[in-house]
C-alpha cells in the first residue's frame, strides 16, 4: 500500500498514537500562546503608549526577536533547566512544561511586537479623541485593546502558528520521548529518519490542516471585525 | 449637589504657541464669554485649529496664559471638541455615544435613553446600530457632534465642522449648532465659509498668520470692518 494512502488511513481511522501526539502538540502550543499573551499583550501595549529613553532600541530588538531561531531558544532553556543550570532543581527538563516554557519564550516577541504595532497605530488615530473625552490612562489601554481585539487575535494566531510549526526548541528541551514529550513536529522528524513514512505523512497532513484552519480563522476574524466594527 | 464651577469665560492672555521654532500663534489675547457663537475665520495656516486646541486645553501655551473660569488647570470635563476629521471609534454609532457617556461619568442606567436622545438630536436615530466608520462623512460629523454633547458641555469647540460637506449635510450640522446654542451651550467654531460665519456667528474673530486681526460682533464685522485685512477678507480677496 502506498505511504500516502496508509497515512490517510491513520488520520481517518483516528489512530490513537497519532492523535495522542496531536493532542500533546495542541496542549503545549495553546498553553504557550496563553502564557505569551499574558506577557506579550501588556508589554506591547506598554511600549506602544509609553515614551522612555531607548524605546526605539526596544522596538528594534522586539522586531528582531520575532525571527528568534527555535534551536537557540531550545539551547537557552536547556541550559537554564539542565541539572547544572540555575533552574535545574525544578526538574522540568524533558517534560511538556519545559516545552511550554521554550515555546512561550519563542512567541512572546511575536505577540508583543504585533500588539505594539497594532495598538500604536490605533493610538495615533484615537489620541486626540480620547484626550478630548478626558479618558484616563487605564481607560485608554482598555479602549485600545478592545477596539484592536480582532487584530490582536490575529497576533495570537500568528504566535500559535509559529509554536505549532517549530521543532528545534521542543526537541532540545522535550527530548522527543514517546508518549510523553513527542509532538507532531518532533515525531515527523523522527519517523522520517526511521523510514516510517505513513505516520510522518499523516502527522504532516494534520499539521498542515491545523495551519490552514488557523489562517482561515485569522482571515475570518479580521473580516468579521471590519464588518461588525468598521 | 453643588453646581459645577463654570469654565466660562475662557481667557487667553498673551498666549503664544511655538512648535519647533515656528510661531503658530503670537501673543493672542481673547475672551470667550457665554452667549452667541464665536466664529474664527481666516485663511489656511492662520492658527484657527491651534487656537481651538489651546482654548480646549489640549495644548499648553509656549508663553502667556489660558484660564477657564479663572482656573488654569481645569480638566476638560465641561468642554468638548469636534475635530475637522473626527475619528470614529470601532463601534456602532450608538456604541460611540455609549462610550462617550461612560467617559463622561453618566450612570449606566441612563445611558440608553441618553443615547437615543442624542441620536435623535442629530437626526441619526435610525442609524444607531450601524458601524460608525461605515457612515457617510456628513453622518460621521453629526455623530461626532452628538458624541461631543454626551458630556453636556458648557463650551463646544468645532473645527471647520462643515468642511467638505454638501449643502444638505451643512444645513443639518448648522441646525444642530443652532439647537445647542439655544440650550445655552457656548459654541466656538472655525470656518472658511463667510456665508456660514454670517449664518451662525454672534461674534467674529479674524486670524491671520497667528495674530488676532479683528474681533467684532457679526453684523459690525461684515457691515463695517475695522481693519484693512478684514475689509479685504470680507470682500473676497485673498489674504496671503
Amino acid at each position: 500500500m502506498p505511504d500516502d494512502v496508509s497515512a490517510l488511513q491513520l488520520v481517518l481511522t483516528g489512530d490513537p498514537a497519532l492523535f495522542a501526539i496531536v493532542r500533546l502538540s495542541l496542549l503545549v502550543s495553546l498553553s504557550a500562546v496563553v502564557f505569551a499573551a499574558l506577557v506579550g499583550l501588556p508589554f506591547g501595549a506598554w511600549v506602544a503608549l509609553t515614551r522612555f529613553p531607548g524605546r526605539e532600541i526596544v522596538i528594534v530588538i522586539l522586531n528582531a526577536l520575532m525571527g528568534l531561531p527555535p534551536v537557540v531558544v531550545g539551547l537557552a532553556v536547556y541550559l537554564l533547566l539542565s541539572r547544572a543550570g540555575p533552574l535545574g532543581s525544578w526538574g522540568l527538563l524533558f517534560t511538556p512544561q519545559a516545552m511550554v516554557v521554550a515555546q512561550t519564550i519563542l512567541i512572546v516577541p511575536i505577540i508583543a511586537a504585533l500588539a505594539r504595532q497594532t495598538i500604536e497605530d490605533l493610538w495615533v488615530e484615537y489620541r486626540d479623541e480620547l484626550a478630548a473625552m478626558d479618558v484616563g490612562p487605564a481607560g485608554r489601554v482598555a479602549t485600545l485593546i478592545w477596539d484592536a481585539r480582532f487584530s490582536l487575535v490575529t497576533a495570537l494566531l500568528a504566535g500559535f502558528g509559529r509554536a505549532a510549526a517549530e521543532v528545534g526548541a521542543v526537541i532540545i528541551v522535550g527530548g522527543n520521548i514517546d508518549g510523553f514529550t513527542r509532538t507532531m513536529t518532533t515525531a515527523i522528524a523522527l519517523e522520517t529518519s526511521k523510514g516510517d513514512l505513513p505516520l510522518a505523512i499523516g502527522l504532516g497532513m494534520v499539521l498542515i490542516a491545523i495551519v490552514v484552519v488557523v489562517n482561515a480563522a485569522a482571515w475570518g476574524m479580521r473580516h468579521a471585525g471590519e464588518r461588525l466594527a468598521g | 449637589m453643588r453646581a459645577p464651577i463654570s469654565d466660562l469665560p475662557i481667557l487667553l492672555e498673551d498666549a503664544s504657541v511655538h512648535v519647533r521654532g515656528v510661531t503658530i500663534l503670537e501673543r493672542i489675547s481673547l475672551a470667550l464669554a457665554p452667549g452667541a457663537p464665536t466664529v474664527l475665520i481666516g485663511p489656511n495656516g492662520a492658527g484657527k485649529t491651534t487656537l481651538l486646541r489651546l482654548a480646549m486645553g489640549l495644548l499648553r501655551p509656549s508663553s502667556g496664559r489660558v484660564s477657564w473660569g479663572g482656573r488654569t488647570d481645569a480638566p476638560p470635563t465641561q468642554r468638548a471638541i469636534v475635530f475637522q476629521r473626527p475619528v470614529m471609534l470601532r463601534r456602532s454609532a450608538a456604541g460611540n455615544l455609549r462610550y462617550a457617556l461612560a467617559a463622561a461619568g453618566v450612570e449606566r442606567a441612563k445611558r440608553a435613553a441618553r443615547t437615543e436622545e442624542l441620536l435623535a438630536l442629530v437626526g441619526l436615530g435610525w442609524l444607531g446600530e450601524r458601524p460608525a466608520r461605515k457612515l457617510s462623512g456628513g453622518e460621521q460629523q453629526r455623530l461626532a457632534l452628538a458624541r461631543a454633547l454626551a458630556k453636556e458641555p458648557q463650551v463646544l469647540f468645532l473645527d471647520e465642522p462643515t468642511a467638505s460637506l454638501d449643502p444638505a449635510a451643512t444645513k443639518a450640522v448648522e441646525d444642530v449648532i443652532h439647537a445647542v446654542t439655544a440650550r445655552g451651550i457656548k459654541v466656538v467654531m472655525s470656518t472658511h465659509d463667510l456665508g456660514e460665519a454670517k449664518r451662525v456667528a454672534g461674534e467674529i474673530v479674524l486670524l491671520h498668520r497667528g495674530h488676532v486681526i479683528e474681533t467684532a460682533d457679526c453684523a459690525t464685522f461684515f457691515s463695517n470692518p475695522g481693519t484693512a485685512e478684514a475689509r479685504r477678507f470680507t470682500a473676497g480677496e485673498l489674504l496671503v
